[in-house]
């Protein structure tokens, strides 16, 4: 049982695949062990105080401690949540969903006035800057009345320049078009995006739509902060509006699309991406989007389905291999792989049998193959695994066959713990006469070892390799038999 | 300059200065709410916090409780509550959402931000927005700058890379700008400033007596595998803030250890640098020392046993635990390296940027995709195969991303749609030559008048240029042989012999021809926007030459093979370099920064 959870947990985690590249043997990681041999010896020498060596490391702080002390407070106050946590929850998810505000009601001077003053050594910059004295207890709000003073002397280029330092500055005197943009271009010029994007907000508010997307068209800095600056605060009926004013079609149907992403309720979710395969995005774009489509739309099938075989407790491999998570929003891959494990033999007229699968998908070979070996694979399904390489030709004669390296369909078989005959089988398969040699070695395939040396007319090797095998075994005489044979002529 | 020859290689001034100051502000503005407070602290706030203050100090200024930022809002009765964030939208809505409810609850409580590095315009808008705007009080920690070594400042903005170079937004530029201000203030003017790149330049008007070497161009290398010692313990366990957690399989017990990576440690400082081939002779050659040096207990008398105790045992405790952490951390990345097809991922990268078998290495890619090994993986070596190819032809672009959005998901149509704009992941055009290109694009230009448009032209104009930037350069070293990884011989060692970073070269350029002169051609290739100025009161100083610390600016992020170039450039020069990055990067998160999350 838990050799089936632990597979299934590496399933989820959808790394399927391992390889190898250093032999064990490797001169660099025998190095590495060897010292960590020595390291290791040493350590009943040092290891009776354990808290002066972590000392150590940490350079006088005790690093993470914030970090640490804010997990403490978390794992203690998630118990006493629970009775908040659904009226929280749906409190913070209203806003979600809620349609972006119209904005209109606020002004511009009141959001900017009232900064708090700096202390320390923000002030260096300001030195520079036209205030005097600095001081470092914060200044009180001025009154009112004061703020008008400020609000009308400044020029564009002054107004920008002070909201650089964060001041105070009421935007509302420029109020005709011609200031407006002033001082856009002059918050451009001065290259700090927080004022570009404070100079729009009030733009926004105070010019209609279709004047200030034309103002911004020629204008490519701003525009990008608009456009940022909607997407950050979801505004997005805004957003596709100056997406298609700008005539960026395919912009307009990716940023529908993107809103998938937040829609959690399957059901919904796919009503909703079957609304966006009509979305003017490109000829391939709308072929992946109808595959997202149908994708899900098949998930949901297959899940309630399975959902059902599996509680009614009948269909032997779900009882044997529960299923640890859904298959909903999955990959395409990762759910021929699911069907591959659990539907394998289902005929194609079935949701959810592989071969159906490949042929709606239009799955390319090589990614069947490979996913659908793992699958069986994974089963320890070997009859499976010798079918999906088999093929015959017209005359009858039968012959393996793979659209991948058999290195790689070994390296499957190998992490499954196939046994001998059956990965041998397949080392034996793999073209490139070292990597053979390394694989028989490696996983012990003798037959295929001695054989390939014998290919090779290679004794030297053939006799090196008898102390890899059993004394008195089968594979050593044969190795004898063949270094008897006086026929070869070796090449050595 | 150059005909100086070597000399002692300058000390790096005492940033711990920056820490300090950091602290102190962020203690002031906790006064500022006296009595006891619950913190709000954003995620990726916490690892630099912890490197400039600790528990004991929030508690001495009446912090109560610690809270992380996150969805969901914890219950507390404390009546002051303080967040500590970074100015994001989605953060203010998060703190709307708590003032609102204790309205709503008829519950009072003071409220107080603190924006980190600064507050901006668009924040104060959602809270006035939200109806809380006269209920919290802001406040600014200008916290730009976190030493995170002795020659390493970072600003911790990730959020760099994607802001500007995707979005095209300036908001961080001000930040870049006032921490060079800084620096400048702290640690004397810069004698001269050079510089490249649209983002630098904007950066230094912004602030115009600063001095920078930066650079925002280069995506080879932020694309290869790392394979310098901390460049890999970086793309292997992922250092954050110069300290890195090692699990156990590292520390060979069942728990994980919080270890800080800096000059310091004196094990990781001698082997950070050399390329990882080295690092196994390096660790054993050590660890025999160490051995020797406790096997001379053997044969001492009390006195000497005494002596040896008191004064080198702890010496050598440290080093022992040291060593056996890092003789962990290679062994598990070799283990880790093993198991995803490095030495065949190496190859595969290296017939990329030579562009030889571009047939065999697209194979490879597609099969790592089919397998669904590290979508970042995968993601990685279609860029790079598309910036040193000048994007893919339009057969492999589809067939590749068909198979990655089936291998990886359907939404990942978003990831591709941010990497074509960025041009990262480009399709060529038919006609494919980039005369063709740049008469289809300036037809887009004018047909939209958009800038945007022509950022996507100048940034197929870097791609294209991936090879003749890199002849012209000599980018990828001819070597005869065997490139010696244990005695380099310039600074392509740190991709294994097979690349130089563009940065650095260009770095070493600019210093040795003291200015942009005969690069003309380089600076064209790469868009312009070059920059040098020197400050002639400074550079009459004599000490100044005598000084020879150089600054160099990475906007956008930097990775720690860059690093580990310059330190050897350092060497070789006789000079000093001190790095001030966005944010410590490599490719797994920059393509992470491409990828879009349900919001």
């Amino acid at each position: 049982m838990s050799r089936a959870r632990a597979d299934e947990e590496e399933y989820w985690h959808s790394s399927k695949f391992r390889a190898f590249t250093f032999d064990d043997e490797d001169d660099e990681l025998s190095q590495l062990k060897e010292s960590k041999r020595a390291v290791n010896s040493l350590r009943d020498i040092v290891d009776d105080d354990d808290d002066d060596l972590e000392r150590v490391s940490w350079s006088g702080e005790p690093v993470g401690s914030i970090s640490w002390s804010i997990k403490e407070t978390a794992s203690s106050s998630t118990s006493s949540l629970e009775g908040r946590d659904s009226s929280l929850q749906k409190g913070s998810s209203s806003y979600v969903a809620a349609l972006p505000k119209q904005v209109s009601s606020y002004s511009l001077s009141n959001l900017f006035k009232g900064r708090n003053k700096l202390p320390s050594f923000q002030s260096l910059s300001d030195a520079l800057s036209d205030t005097g004295v600095k001081s470092y207890a914060p200044e009180l709000r001025r009154p009112k009345a004061e703020y008008k003073d400020y609000s009308n002397d400044w020029s564009p280029k002054d107004t920008v320049r002070r909201m650089q330092r964060g001041k105070v500055c009421s935007l509302e005197r420029f109020r005709s078009l011609q200031d407006k943009l002033v001082l856009l271009d002059e918050a451009v010029a001065g290259h700090d995006g927080n004022v570009i994007t404070a100079v729009l907000i009030f733009l926004k508010r105070t010019l209609r739509r279709e004047i200030l997307f034309r103002e911004l068209e020629v204008r490519q800095v701003a525009l990008c902060h608009l456009i940022h600056f909607l997407k950050e605060t979801g505004e997005q009926k805004m957003l596709v509006d100056l997406l298609r004013f700008l005539d960026r079609t395919e912009e307009v149907a990716l940023s529908q699309y993107r809103e998938h992403l937040n829609i959690q309720d399957v059901e919904k979710k796919r009503e909703f991406l079957k609304g966006c395969i009509g979305l003017p995005f490109s000829a391939e774009d709308t072929s992946h989007i109808q595959d997202h489509y149908t994708l899900l739309e098949r998930q949901i099938i297959i899940e309630a389905n399975d959902r059902h075989l599996e509680t009614a407790g009948q269909a032997e491999v779900f009882r044997k291999y529960p299923r640890k998570a859904s298959i909903l929003n999955m990959p395409l891959v990762t759910t021929l792989f699911y069907s591959c494990f659990y539907h394998y033999t289902e005929a194609e007229g079935t949701f959810s049998s592989p071969i159906n699968l490949k042929k709606t998908f239009k799955i390319p070979d090589k990614q069947y193959v490979l996913t659908a070996l793992a699958a069986r694979a994974k089963l320890r399904a070997w009859d499976d695994v010798d079918a999906l390489f088999t093929t015959k030709n017209w005359l009858g004669y039968t012959k393996k066959k793979a659209p991948i390296g058999f290195h790689r369909v070994v390296e499957v078989l190998q992490r499954n713990n196939a046994p001998v005959q059956v990965l041998q089988e397949y080392v034996r398969l793999v073209e490139d006469v070292e990597t053979r040699l390394n694989l028989a070695t490696k996983y012990k395939c003798h037959d295929v070892a001695i054989e390939t040396y014998r290919d090779l007319k290679d004794r030297i090797q053939l006799t090196a390799y008898k102390c890899k095998v059993e004394r008195g075994s089968a594979e050593e005489e044969k190795i004898n038999s063949i270094l008897n044979n006086a026929q070869i002529r070796w090449k050595n | 300059m150059a005909a100086a020859g070597r000399r002692d290689v300058p000390e790096p001034p005492d940033f711990g200065i920056l820490k300090r100051l950091a602290r102190d502000q962020l203690i002031y503005l906790l006064e500022q709410l006296p009595g006891k407070k619950d913190l709000f602290i954003e995620a990726d706030l916490m690892s630099p916090l912890d490197r400039i203050a600790n528990v004991s100090i929030l508690k001495q200024h009446e912090v109560d409780k610690l809270y992380k930022v996150e969805t969901r809002p914890a219950p507390s009765t404390s009546d002051q509550f303080c967040f500590l964030v970074r100015p994001r939208i989605r953060t203010m809505r998060y703190i709307a959402d708590i003032v609102n409810a204790d309205k709503m609850s008829g519950r009072s409580r003071k409220y107080k931000i603190i924006f980190s590095p600064q507050k901006f315009y668009a924040c104060e808008m959602v809270l006035e927005e939200e109806g809380v705007f006269g209920d919290v009080t802001c406040d600014e920690w200008s916290f730009y700058l976190l030493p995170l070594d002795e020659d390493i400042i970072s600003m911790e903005l990730p959020e760099f890379f994607r802001d500007y170079f995707l979005e095209g937004d300036h908001r961080w530029i001000n930040p870049v700008a006032r921490a060079l201000q800084l620096l400048n203030s702290l640690y004397g003017p810069f004698g001269r400033a050079y510089g490249i790149g649209r983002c630098a330049k904007m950066s230094y008007e912004l602030w115009r007596d600063l001095e920078e070497e930066s650079e925002d161009t280069d995506y080879v290398t932020a694309l290869c595998s790392q394979v310098v010692y901390e460049g890999l313990v970086d793309d292997t366990f992922r250092i954050k803030c110069g300290s890195v957690d090692f699990g156990p399989d590292v520390t060979s017990s069942d728990k994980s250890i919080k270890v800080l990576l800096n000059a310091q440690d004196k094990v990781f400082s001698q082997i950070r640098n050399e390329h990882f081939s080295s690092v196994f002779g390096f660790l054993s050659q050590k660890s025999r020392n160490l051995q020797a040096q406790y096997d001379r207990r053997r044969g001492m008398d009390i006195k000497q046993m005494k002596n040896f105790v008191s004064q080198e045992l702890k010496g050598l405790k440290q080093e022992h635990r040291l060593l056996s952490l890092h003789i962990g951390a290679c062994e598990s990345i070799m283990k880790k390296k093993t198991k995803q097809d490095f030495q065949e991922m190496i190859k595969t990268e290296h017939s990329l940027l030579e562009g030889f078998d571009i047939r065999e290495s697209t194979s490879f890619i597609e099969e790592h995709i089919d397998r669904q090994v590290s979508p970042i993986e995968s993601l990685r070596l279609m860029c790079l195969l598309s910036i040193t190819e000048s994007g893919l032809i339009p057969k492999d672009y589809r067939s590749l991303k068909t198979q990655y959005l089936q291998s990886y998901g359907p939404e990942h149509l978003l990831t591709f749609h941010n990497l074509k704009r960025i041009g990262l992941l480009t399709e060529q055009s038919a006609g494919e030559t980039l005369t063709a290109m740049e008469s289809k694009v300036s037809k887009l230009v004018t047909d939209r008048a958009a800038g945007k448009i022509t950022d996507a032209f100048n940034s197929l104009a870097r791609k294209s240029n991936f090879r003749a930037i890199s002849k012209k350069l000599g980018l990828i070293p001819r070597v005869d042989g065997e490139y010696d990884l244990k005695m380099p011989r310039d600074m392509a060692y740190v991709f294994s012999g097979a690349y130089v970073p563009l940065s650095c070269k260009i770095i070493e350029q600019v210093l040795e021809r003291r200015g942009w002169l005969g690069l003309e051609e380089v600076v064209r290739l790469l868009n312009g926007n070059e920059f040098a100025v020197s400050d002639s009161t400074v550079e009459d100083n004599p000490s100044w030459e005598s000084q020879r610390v150089i600054l160099a600016v990475f906007l956008g992020g930097c990775t720690f093979s860059e690093i580990a170039a310059l330190r050897f450039l350092g060497k070789e020069r006789g000079c000093k370099f001190i790095f001030l990055t966005t944010a410590i990067t490599n490719s797994a998160r920059m393509m992470e920064a491409m990828i879009e999350a349900k919001t």
